[in-house]
């Protein structure tokens, strides 16, 4: 409970401190006074507009006013589009989770058991060669992989669109693409473009992981206690394993779900990273100091969640943060 | 009597980049129901090597390259893997030398002994917890029943290794490899260990192959002691035999290396040179280079194993022909 209660308060820090680096954004590009008064402004008017938006107060004050509004979700409105930040950005969010979280299904769902595999099979020349395959997708950018899968799939096959979410449905707030045929195979290419790094990078892991498991005396000592192959391999090597998967593969969703722009730029999927793509060439400020402190937010989210995942796992964590333990 | 244990003319290889290198070389000795059995000889000379090779586990590049290994009349060295899995942890357990990183970290310790009982004895989850607690019990581990839920990691060095004397014993072995089991622990916790498992020994009938390098864990607790030098046996015997009066230059050397309480010394005792490495092999006997007593035909024939009393010695001083021109 107080490792818990430890983790909450170090992601509280962190979301502090994003939230201060965002409020730095507004502060760094300009005036805002100056961007939205005319040039014919006098000087008095400007000082009154100064106070009438609080920017006059002391930088303290309107920083703790800019967290207690983000806190309620207000961040202001968006230069560009005149609408709040929060609207805008609740409304793209389900798009960019969808895609991220699908790709990381299936990185993980494939990887994971493809790590394991060339690990057990080491010498074998299909192990040889997938480790191979995995070697390119780790070594391709993320753009090109798109671009050839739309060549093929969409352009000489036409089995898939190329562009968009196809049809989706709202469910309250949340527009899903994954109730719709037209949606789900929109998602198809995006999702699997994104997921080939993830795929390779989590097979490699995997698969270096489980070999340095499989080295180990305990390991050994399994096998001199006749424990059965299956036991040993996956009850003793891949649940050791899992602990460092877990770790990498939470903290690539975090980098999965903020560093979605490129593909969602090659497929125009209607996205976070679209709309923050847009915010940053427009200087549409208050959208990506939202976005920043969403990604912050995200990240603790998932650090806790791995955090939880290996105390459940992992038996040396509960003693070290202090819980009940038979020491 | 006939042998539980009978190993004859076991060769060991290594391969290496361009070559094979001989781990063990033409080394033939049996061990006798209930019988402990002491290997010595110092590091690298095969000690661990030979168990491991009793018990199967054997990993390239290291393989067997001839002789015979027997188990209760029956041949061992030509099982299949699943038969030899079989006999592992429930006719021939092991102990290993670390018992830090001998024991799965993510499992309790009555989960790992439930496990190897579970896959070896027709008995039910419940009966094997119950008797989980009374070999804990047996191997002087304090409350039992509390530390069958407890991790590894909230144990001892000493604690840990009772548990794996307990989980070497969960099945009624009758034969033990013992690879160092004390050598990782606390100078006052070893003869705790020992002690348990001579005891567990007597009481079950066990048999065991002691391996270590420390002369007082043989003196005190073996019946018979085999000497190994470079991959080859030097000299077995009854363990009174070989402590009190040697025929093997190379053991009186290993007697007398032992620092005495009351003979001092102002140097300790020990014998110059250093051990053939297998990639370096020596010609005729392999101990001639260091031997004080070595005449020219120890440098090119190899001795073959004397009857001396109840002793096999591996040296020509040892050769009737010879003893009965000196005497």
């Amino acid at each position: 409970m107080i490792f818990v209660l430890g983790r909450l308060g170090q992601a509280f820090l962190v979301l502090l401190a994003a939230a201060l680096v965002s409020f730095c954004l507004f502060r760094f590009v300009g005036d805002p006074v100056n961007n939205m008064t005319g040039q014919a402004a006098s000087l008095a008017e400007r000082e009154a507009m100064r106070a009438a938006l609080g920017l006059a107060d002391p930088v303290v004050l309107q920083f703790v006013r800019f967290v207690g509004k983000a806190v309620h979700g207000d961040f202001g409105m968006s230069y560009r589009f005149g609408q709040p930040v929060a609207g805008l950005v609740l409304e793209r969010l389900p798009a960019t989770l969808e895609l991220s979280v699908v790709s990381m299904l299936i990185a993980t769902g494939l990887g994971l058991p493809l790590g394991v595999w060339t690990a057990l099979h080491r010498g074998s020349r299909l192990a040889q060669a997938v480790l191979a395959v995995s070697l390119v997708g780790i070594a391709l950018p993320t753009f090109l992989i798109g671009i050839v899968l739309i060549l093929v799939f969409s352009v000489r096959l036409g089995w898939l669109p190329s562009f968009g979410r196809g049809d989706t449905i709202q469910l309250g707030p949340w527009s899903t693409g994954l109730l719709t045929g037209s949606g789900l195979r929109s998602l198809v290419l995006p999702s699997v473009t994104l997921a080939v790094f993830q795929l390779a990078l989590i097979l490699r892991l995997t698969r270096a992981e489980m070999l340095e498991v499989m080295r180990t005396d305990f390991i050994r000592f399994a096998r001199a206690r006749g424990l059965h192959r299956g036991a040993i391999q996956y009850r003793h090597g891949l649940r050791n394993t899992l602990v460092p998967v877990v770790t990498i593969v939470g903290l690539q969703f975090g980098n999965v779900f903020a560093f979605s722009i490129i593909v969602e730029t090659v497929f125009q999927w209607p996205g976070l990273g679209l709309l923050v793509i847009q915010a940053i060439q427009f200087g549409d400020i208050p959208v990506l100091a939202a976005y920043l402190v969403l990604v912050a937010l995200c990240f603790a989210v998932i650090n806790i969640a791995v955090d939880l995942f290996h105390l459940a796992i992992d038996p040396r964590i509960r003693i070290s943060g202090g819980a009940r333990g038979a020491a | 009597m006939s042998a539980l244990l009978s190993v004859e003319n076991l060769r060991v290889e290594i391969a290496a980049r361009d070559r094979r290198l001989t781990a063990i070389d033409d080394i033939s000795f049996t061990i006798g129901a209930g019988e402990i059995l002491g290997v010595v000889g110092e590091s690298g000379a095969g000690k661990s090597v030979t168990g491991t090779a009793i018990l199967g586990l054997l990993e390239p590049p290291a393989a067997l390259a001839g002789g015979r290994i027997a188990f209760a009349g029956r041949r061992i060295d030509t099982l299949d893997e699943e038969s030899m899995r079989r006999l592992r942890g429930k006719e021939i357990a092991a102990v290993f030398q670390d018992p830090l990183t001998s024991l799965d970290p993510l499992m309790t310790v009555g989960e790992q002994l439930v496990e190897t009982m579970l896959t070896h004895l027709p008995i039910k989850r419940k009966e094997a917890f119950a008797r989980a607690e009374d070999l804990l019990r047996m191997v002087g581990l304090p409350a039992p029943r509390e530390r069958l839920q407890a991790y590894p990691h909230a144990l001892s060095g000493g604690m840990r290794q009772r548990v794996v004397l307990a989980l070497a014993f969960c099945c009624n072995p009758r034969l033990i490899i013992a690879d160092e089991p004390t050598t990782a622990l606390d100078v006052s916790v070893q003869a705790q260990i020992l002690d348990v498992l001579r005891r567990m020994c007597r009481e079950n009938g066990t048999a065991v192959m002691l391996v270590t390098h420390d002369m007082g864990v043989i003196a005190e607790a073996t019946d018979r002691v085999a000497v190994m030098y470079a991959g080859r046996l030097a000299e077995i015997g009854p363990t009174r035999a070989l402590v009190e009066e040697a025929s093997h230059p190379y053991t009186r050397g290993l007697m007398a290396s032992i620092p005495s309480l009351t003979r001092r010394r102002d140097t300790l005792v020990q014998i110059p040179g250093a051990m053939p490495r297998p990639d370096a092999p020596v010609s005729g006997c392999a101990f001639h280079p260091r031997c004080p007593s070595a005449e020219a035909r120890c440098r090119s024939e190899r001795p073959p194993a004397f009857a001396v009393e109840a002793s096999q010695v591996a040296c020509w001083l040892a050769d009737p022909a010879r003893r009965s021109v000196s005497a």
